[in-house]
C-alpha cells in the first residue's frame, strides 16, 4: 500500500468535490429547459386528463390550446385578482399565506361534449409527501366532471393507486353540495354505496394516502365556496 | 506491462465476473446484500426493471471509475471517494431521466435517489474495484447489478401476479377466469414481508440444488 502524505490527502479531496460540483451543475444547467419543459407539458396534461381527455406527450399542446380556454385567479372572496398568470401560480406557496391573501387559480375549459368547466388545482399531503392534482366541476359548480390526481412517492400498488383510472373514475358525477352547503367528497373504507352522491372508495392499504386525499379536496375547495356561490348555474 | 500476455477482451476469467453474481454469487441470495430496495420497489413488475436497469448502469460505471482512479485514491479517504463516485453517477441519472424520459422518472420518484443507499454498490467498490483493472471492474458492476436486478424481476413477478392479479398492469388472472373459482387476490403479497418470504424461498431453491453454498 501505497503511503500518501496529508497533503495529498487535501488536495485529492479538494480537487474531487470541485471537479464533481463543477459537473453536477453543468449537467443541471444544460439539462434545466428540458426538464422545465416535461413539467409543463405534464401539468398541462394533467389538466386535459382532469377534463377527461388523454393526452400523449405530443399532442398535449395542441389540445390544451383546444379545450383550455383560459385560466384567472381569484381570491377567497370569490372576486377575479389581475395582473397574475393562472398557470405559475404555485399551489403549495399559497397554502402557506394567510387565506385572504392567496391567489386561486381556475381554469375554464369547454370539453367536446360542449359542457363548461372549470378546473381547480389541489394539493395535500399523502403518506410520503406531497399528493396533488385537478379537480374539473360542470357548471353547476357542484357536480364533478372529471378528476385527476397525482403523487410524489405513494407505495405502488397501495397508496399510488390514486393515480389510476380506476380511481380517479369513481369521483365522476359526484356532488360537492348537499342542500346548498359544502359537503366535499369523503373517501369511505369498505366502499361506498352506489347511490351516495359524495362517497368514493378508499383503496385498502393506502389508508392513509385515501385520507390525506379527502382532506386535500375539502381544503382546496373550501376555498372557493364564494367564487361557487356568486358562479353557479 | 510488456511481459505480461494481453487478456482478451472476453476472456473465461471475464465472462466469469458476469455470469457468476447471475447464480453462485448472487448479491442478494448469496451475500445477502441489497434486501432493503429489493423490499421497496417489487410491487410491481415495471419499477422493478425500471430499477434493475438504473442499478446496473450505476454499478457498472461507478466500478468503473474507481477501478481508473484507484491507485490516486489515498486509502484513508476511499470510502468518502466510493460515497462521492456513486452519489455523483446516480443524480446525474436522475438528471438525465427527468429530462428525458420523464415517464419513467416518475414512476421510480424516490428510488432513484435510494440507488446511493445501495451496499451492493459500495460492496463492489471496496471488494473489487479498489482492487482490479476497470473493465474487469466494469463487468464485475454490470454482473452483480444484473444478478441484483433478476432478483427484482422474479419477486416482482410472483408479488404483482399474487398481490394485485396484473402482469405490467394487466389483468392476467381476470382474463384467464380465475376469480370465477373463488380465488382472492393474495393482500400480504403487497405488503413488504411477502418480499422477504419469496428471497428466503429463492435461497432455498438455489441451495438445494447447489449444496456447496450450503454451510459456508
Amino acid at each position: 500500500m501505497k503511503h500518501f502524505s496529508n497533503r495529498y490527502i487535501f488536495i485529492f479531496s479538494a480537487v474531487m468535490v470541485i471537479a464533481v460540483a463543477a459537473l453536477l451543475s453543468l449537467a443541471a444547467t444544460l439539462l434545466q429547459p428540458a426538464q422545465a419543459r416535461n413539467l409543463e407539458i405534464e401539468k398541462k396534461r394533467n389538466m386535459l386528463e382532469s377534463i377527461n381527455v388523454e393526452a400523449n406527450r405530443e399532442n398535449t399542446e395542441e389540445l390544451y390550446e383546444k379545450y383550455i380556454k383560459e385560466g384567472f385567479v381569484v381570491n377567497s372572496e370569490g372576486n377575479p385578482v389581475e395582473g397574475i398568470d393562472a398557470f405559475t401560480v404555485v399551489v403549495k406557496n399559497e397554502q402557506k399565506k394567510p387565506l385572504e391573501q392567496q391567489y386561486l387559480p381556475v381554469f375554464r375549459a369547454e370539453p367536446a361534449d360542449g359542457e363548461k368547466v372549470i378546473i381547480l388545482p389541489v394539493e395535500g399531503k399523502g403518506l410520503w409527501g406531497p399528493i396533488y392534482g385537478y379537480v374539473s366541476l360542470r357548471s353547476d359548480m357542484s357536480t364533478i366532471y372529471g378528476t385527476n390526481f397525482d403523487h410524489k412517492g405513494e407505495t405502488p400498488g397501495l397508496g399510488a393507486e390514486i393515480n389510476t383510472s380506476d380511481f380517479e373514475g369513481q369521483f365522476r358525477g359526484k356532488k360537492l353540495f348537499e342542500n346548498g352547503s359544502f359537503t366535499s367528497i369523503k373517501v369511505l373504507k369498505g366502499g361506498a354505496g352506489e347511490n351516495d352522491p359524495h362517497g368514493v372508495d378508499a383503496i385498502s392499504g393506502g389508508t392513509i394516502t385515501s385520507k390525506g386525499l379527502e382532506k386535500m379536496i375539502f381544503d382546496c375547495l373550501d376555498k372557493y365556496n364564494s367564487y361557487f356561490q356568486k358562479n353557479k348555474i | 506491462m510488456s511481459n505480461q500476455e494481453k487478456e482478451p477482451v472476453f476472456s473465461a476469467k471475464n465472462l466469469k465476473l458476469l455470469s457468476e453474481p447471475l447464480g453462485r454469487n448472487n448479491p442478494i441470495t448469496v451475500q445477502v446484500l441489497g434486501i432493503c430496495s429489493a423490499l421497496a420497489v417489487t410491487v410491481k413488475l415495471k419499477p422493478a426493471i425500471v430499477m434493475a436497469l438504473s442499478v446496473m448502469i450505476v454499478t457498472g460505471f461507478s466500478n468503473l471509475v474507481i477501478a481508473s482512479l484507484r491507485k490516486f485514491i489515498p486509502d484513508r479517504i476511499r470510502i468518502i471517494v466510493q460515497l462521492v463516485v456513486i452519489a455523483t453517477m446516480v443524480i446525474l441519472v436522475d438528471q438525465f431521466l427527468k429530462a428525458y424520459v420523464f415517464d419513467v422518472s416518475k414512476q421510480l420518484s424516490v428510488f432513484v435517489g435510494l440507488i446511493i443507499t445501495n451496499c451492493i454498490i459500495m460492496g463492489r467498490l471496496e471488494a473489487f474495484a479498489m482492487a482490479n483493472k476497470p473493465w474487469p471492474s466494469f463487468l464485475d458492476g454490470i454482473g452483480n447489478g444484473a444478478g441484483y436486478g433478476m432478483i427484482l424481476v422474479i419477486v416482482a413477478f410472483f408479488r404483482e401476479l399474487l398481490g394485485s392479479g396484473t402482469l405490467f398492469g394487466y389483468p392476467v388472472l381476470e382474463k384467464l377466469g380465475i376469480y370465477k373459482t373463488g380465488y382472492e387476490n393474495n393482500g400480504m403479497a403487497i405488503l413488504p414481508p411477502m418480499a422477504l418470504i419469496i428471497v428466503g424461498l429463492i435461497i432455498w431453491v438455489q441451495r438445494s440444488r447447489d449444496k456447496s453454498l450450503i454451510g459456508k
